[in-house]
């Protein structure tokens, strides 16, 4: 639980201003966007995301190489992209 | 060596590293501590210390969330789980911590409803899905982790959903960063400091390090690149004369930190007086616990709490190993009774533990390599 994962968001979810639909190595959960009210968030930005909330918004390149460099540690990253895909959260 | 086989940007390493040794005052040893379970996986996936003169010895902080969690709380958060009628939901990394009556898997094992989660939202969803439970959420972590605990009783309180709380253990950074510069046992030159915790507090609440204690901080990302860039940083304001809080994490660490996030902690949680930390013992004002205004949700006034103190076992050196005195393989059981299939020590469960990125990626330290060819 205590990586910070870098995901692409996909969608803001329609009625929910809190909830964005966000694609993480491939894996597409919702994740809570409310601490980052300010950035304005749209699809195809990068967020940081830790247990299911985006902590920031972050550039593609920095997303990138966070990606590369998770991807690189092995079972971590594994074990969180597990956790990630039993997640459903569906109200914010 | 992998890293220098795998890592994309090994010649900017290589660079570093001479940089840094340059850095060196000859006959000076220097000691750094990186605060960040995360940073302590970096340095031993990656072997970095083999790119850092033997003078500079990195030092384990006690930045893994779970590793500090006494076993008398995890005891009570057994003893939640075991009342009738309760869901007891965790993300998966506590699931192996074990407490003076065994983990939360051996509960499991004996008939409590446990069940891991990916985010305290998710655990909010057991509980709207179950209104015949009471759903508890054990919170740990440190600010990184908490606004979304306090995010969640934020949601829970505006839905008014009556069978829910959380059993509070969320820590905080800055009073174990106290603790230990205020501890005689070990010496420091300077912090390599948490990357996703500063995302939060950001980088002011470290000013009092440089101010009152004069050693250097230098806030960190999570790749090689990131820790040898901070090492050479913090090495570069010794040789100054400086000691100042410096941010090499920018790109994602605003020196402000997430005010909303703050708000949301603030909002929901505040201090405890005293808090018990595996290994640092009771620290002022080092966790949060849940205000009164949202007692609905807070496991601690809705159950019966034993309050349990366990010893940790006698054999188990995580504490000192958490303080940075010791290094994991100098623990009398490291890989042999504590692995991270029976862990006897929290510093052997989670990933981020400094004892168990050692045993996982099967680096011995340069300590040890040179002893045993001596």
């Amino acid at each position: 639980m205590c990586l910070g994962i870098p995901g692409e968001i996909v969608e803001i979810l329609p009625g929910h201003t809190d909830l964005a639909k966000v694609d993480v190595s491939g894996v597409r959960r919702a994740i809570n966007v409310g601490l980052l009210e300010n950035e304005r968030l749209q699809p195809g930005d990068w967020i940081l995301i830790h247990v299911g909330f985006a902590l920031s918004k972050i550039d593609e390149e920095e997303a990138r190489a966070a990606l590369d460099f998770l991807e690189g540690i092995g079972q971590a990253y594994d074990d969180e992209l597990a956790a990630l895909r039993g997640s459903s959260i569906d109200r914010g | 060596m992998r890293f220098v086989d795998e890592y994309r940007d090994a010649e900017k390493a290589r660079a570093l590293s001479a940089k840094i040794a340059s850095l060196c005052e000859p006959g000076r040893a220097y000691k750094f501590m990186e605060v960040c379970g995360g940073h302590t996986h970096t340095i031993y996936k990656h072997g970095l210390e083999d790119y850092l003169p033997e003078t500079i010895t990195l030092v384990h902080g006690p930045g893994c969330p779970v590793c500090v969690i006494p076993m008398g709380r995890v005891d009570d958060a057994i003893h939640i789980a075991e009342r009738p009628g309760v869901v007891m939901t965790s993300f998966g990394d506590m699931m192996r911590v074990p407490g003076g009556r065994g983990s939360f898997f051996d509960s499991m094992a004996q008939g409590a409803e446990i069940r891991m989660v990916y985010s305290p939202l998710d655990a909010l969803k057991v509980a709207r899905q179950n209104p015949d439970k009471h759903v508890v959420f054990m919170a740990i972590g440190f600010e990184t982790t908490a606004p979304s605990t306090a995010m969640t009783v934020l949601r829970a309180a505006a839905e008014e959903i009556g069978n829910f709380s959380i059993f509070c253990n969320h820590v905080t950074i800055i009073p174990a960063i106290k603790a230990i510069l205020d501890s005689p046992d070990l010496r420091l030159d300077g912090f390599i400091g948490p990357g996703h915790v500063s995302t939060i507090i950001g980088c002011r609440p470290y000013e009092f390090i440089a101010r009152d204690y004069g050693k250097p901080l230098v806030v960190a990302g999570f790749e090689p690149l990131d820790i040898l860039q901070s090492i050479y940083m913090l090495l570069v304001q010794l040789a100054e004369g400086r000691s100042q809080i410096e941010n090499q994490y920018a790109r994602v660490v605003p020196w402000a930190g997430n005010l909303k996030a703050l708000k949301a902690i603030n909002e929901v949680m505040e201090l405890r007086p005293y808090f018990e930390w595996r290994g640092l013992g009771f620290i002022s004002h080092s966790a949060l616990k849940v205000r009164e205004r949202y007692a609905a949700f807070d496991a601690e006034r809705i159950f019966e709490i034993p309050g349990s103190r366990v010893a940790d076992p006698k054999a188990c050196q995580c504490g000192e190993v958490l303080k940075g005195v010791l290094k994991p393989w100098e623990c009398k059981v490291f890989g042999t009774a504590c692995t991270p299939e029976t862990p006897i020590g929290t510093c052997m469960v989670s990933s981020e533990g400094a004892c168990a990125a050692y045993y996982n990626f099967g680096r011995f330290s340069r300590e040890r390599v040179r002893e045993a060819t001596r």
